[in-house]
């Protein structure tokens, strides 16, 4: 009997154990056939994937798409980066305007010494002579000068050469031409910026601009009109050429040097960036340059000795550095004759 | 002569990466440097694509247009190579390339980078054909040989495809057709300026 009412009772556990799973899966399976009916009867698995059209026209004209990648490289992560293309075009646009510049201001300047002739010291020279720039200042001009032409003309080269150069010396010249101005540009870098650090802590206190610059500009710095206005130890233009030469160099020395440490401090945007950028401020920096090299030279008598021998004519200082003239004199006459 | 593009299925694609290692090995690439990658868009995501990207042979490349030594050439059959005796690795292919395809190895100091590589859709460069020369430099020709690129060819799923573009597109709308969706060729619009319509 006892043995019975076991069985018996362990069979009607069993029964309700059994029952409760079975109601349970009867439960599930209306729940998923409720969620199945929900479901459309095909199904698009594209319709709810990433598609490069959509992705395009909601990033916009500068939107890269991009995803992850399994090799260390970040840069590889990018997809597809139309920006490419605009780099292209702004790269193109700017050599235009930039050779243009460099082509318009020499004509201008041929233009000018063909009507206004070389600017030269009302009555000639007087013989006597007075210290302008001494050794340093020379020093750190000429610097400047000569590693500004070479990166000049490197630049220029990389810039313009592909359509001037190539052409006339051929595809292997032409790659041992530009493969060691790139090392040139790259290492005579260094001197430029120094140059340039050097002449602002030198020159940077002459070269504030005065009250007395606004009246050089309107008499056209002496240049376009007769007679000479009154000027410090530089002039408006001087100040001019001083400010592009140490700014615009700066600016030059930062774009370049994110370029000669490629992706080291940006993406390939800021790279593409740095790269217009650099050509632009080179560009103007050189057509400037042309410029201060005519008026130094072959523009204006008595220029040159400046920068030369550091030595110039005092009847060419009073003309063109008035106030300067005046200041030396002041300080000479109270102590030694130091400058 | 063919027009040869590549095509990328991004619903047949799934990660396997075989077209980067089949590349890598068939050309004996350095290390550090990827001719073809894998990348993975809305990774872990629902919509999730993979998309297998090298150069895409522009139409009027913009490396080609770019480049300051005119080292980029396109050959017969709309091939984008290059010289690598030419290049002076200044490293603007790879601002104006929309792929991100160009590769450079480093050499020297700052960042200044050796010949540039790239994927040649393994047409080698402009060396004799399979010569021990542009083997070494641009690893093994095999359109050369009549064989399309190792990538596409040795694709598990067939969702690299590479060969003539009006057949490959062609093969890429029948499938459309015929499963009834697709994500669209990738990257044609940027570097074909069209697109296969489906």
């Amino acid at each position: 009997m006892q043995t019975v009412s076991i069985l018996r009772r362990a069979a009607r556990a069993l029964f309700s154990i059994a029952g409760a799973v079975v109601g349970a899966f009867a439960l599930t399976l209306l729940v998923t056939a409720g969620a199945f009916a929900q479901q459309p009867a095909s199904v698009n698995p594209t319709a709810s994937s990433v598609n490069e059209q959509k992705l395009l026209e909601a990033l916009g004209p500068q939107g890269n798409v991009g995803g992850r990648v399994t090799i260390p490289d970040a840069r590889s992560r990018t997809l597809i980066q139309p920006e490419g293309r605009t780099y292209r075009a702004e790269r193109d646009q700017s050599a235009k305007i930039g050779g243009l510049s460099i082509l318009g201001i020499l004509g201008l300047l041929v233009v000018f010494y063909l009507i206004r002739g070389k600017v030269r010291i009302t009555g000639g020279r007087s013989g006597e002579t007075m210290t302008r720039f001494g050794f340093m200042d020379r020093f750190a001009h000429w610097l400047t000068a000569t590693s500004f032409l070479l990166l000049g003309f490197t630049g220029l080269n990389i810039t313009f050469g592909r359509s001037l150069v190539l052409p006339v010396i051929g595809p292997d010249a032409f790659t041992a031409l530009s493969q060691s101005g790139k090392f040139v540009h790259n290492y005579v870098s260094f001197a430029f910026l120094l140059g340039i650090l050097l002449m602002f802590l030198m020159w940077a206190k002459d070269n504030f601009p005065a009250l007395r610059d606004i009246r050089w500009f309107l008499q056209g710095g002496g240049l376009i009109g007769l007679g000479h206005p009154p000027a410090g130890r530089f002039n408006g233009g001087q100040k001019l050429i001083f400010w592009s030469v140490v700014l615009g160099g700066a600016a030059i020395s930062f774009t370049g040097y994110i370029l000669m440490f490629p992706f080291q401090w940006t993406d390939v945007a800021g790279m593409q960036w740095a790269s217009v950028w650099h050509g632009i401020l080179g560009l103007v920096l050189f057509a400037i340059i042309i410029a201060h090299i005519y008026i130094g030279s072959v523009g204006m008598e008595g220029a040159f000795e400046a920068m030369g021998s550091g030595e110039v004519d005092v009847k060419w200082a009073r003309e063109h550095h008035s106030v300067w003239v005046e200041k030396v004199a002041a300080k000479s006459g109270k102590t030694a004759p130091a400058e | 002569m063919a027009r040869m593009k590549f095509l990328c299925d991004a619903d047949r694609c799934i990660e396997c990466n075989a077209c980067v290692t089949a590349c890598k090995n068939e050309h004996e690439v350095p290390w550090g440097i990827n001719r073809r990658r894998v990348v993975t868009i809305n990774d872990g995501k629902p919509g999730e694509r993979s998309v297998s990207m090298a150069c895409m042979h522009c139409t009027d490349a913009p490396c080609a247009a770019v480049c300051p030594v005119d080292c980029f050439y396109t050959t017969a059959d709309a091939v984008v190579l290059h010289s690598k005796e030419l290049c002076i690795g200044c490293g603007y292919c790879f601002y104006a390339c929309p792929f991100g395809a160009p590769q450079y190895p480093k050499t020297g100091n700052f960042g200044s980078r050796g010949k540039m590589d790239k994927c040649t859709y393994c047409a080698g460069g402009p060396e004799a054909d399979n010569s021990p020369l542009e083997r070494a430099s641009y690893g093994s020709n095999r359109l050369a040989e009549g064989k399309l690129p190792l990538c596409a060819e040795m694709c598990s799923t067939k969702a690299l495809l590479a060969g003539d573009g009006d057949i490959i597109a062609q093969i890429y709308k029948e499938r459309v057709s015929k499963r009834g969706y697709g994500s669209g060729a990738w990257g044609w619009k940027t570097a074909y300026k069209e697109t296969i319509a489906t």
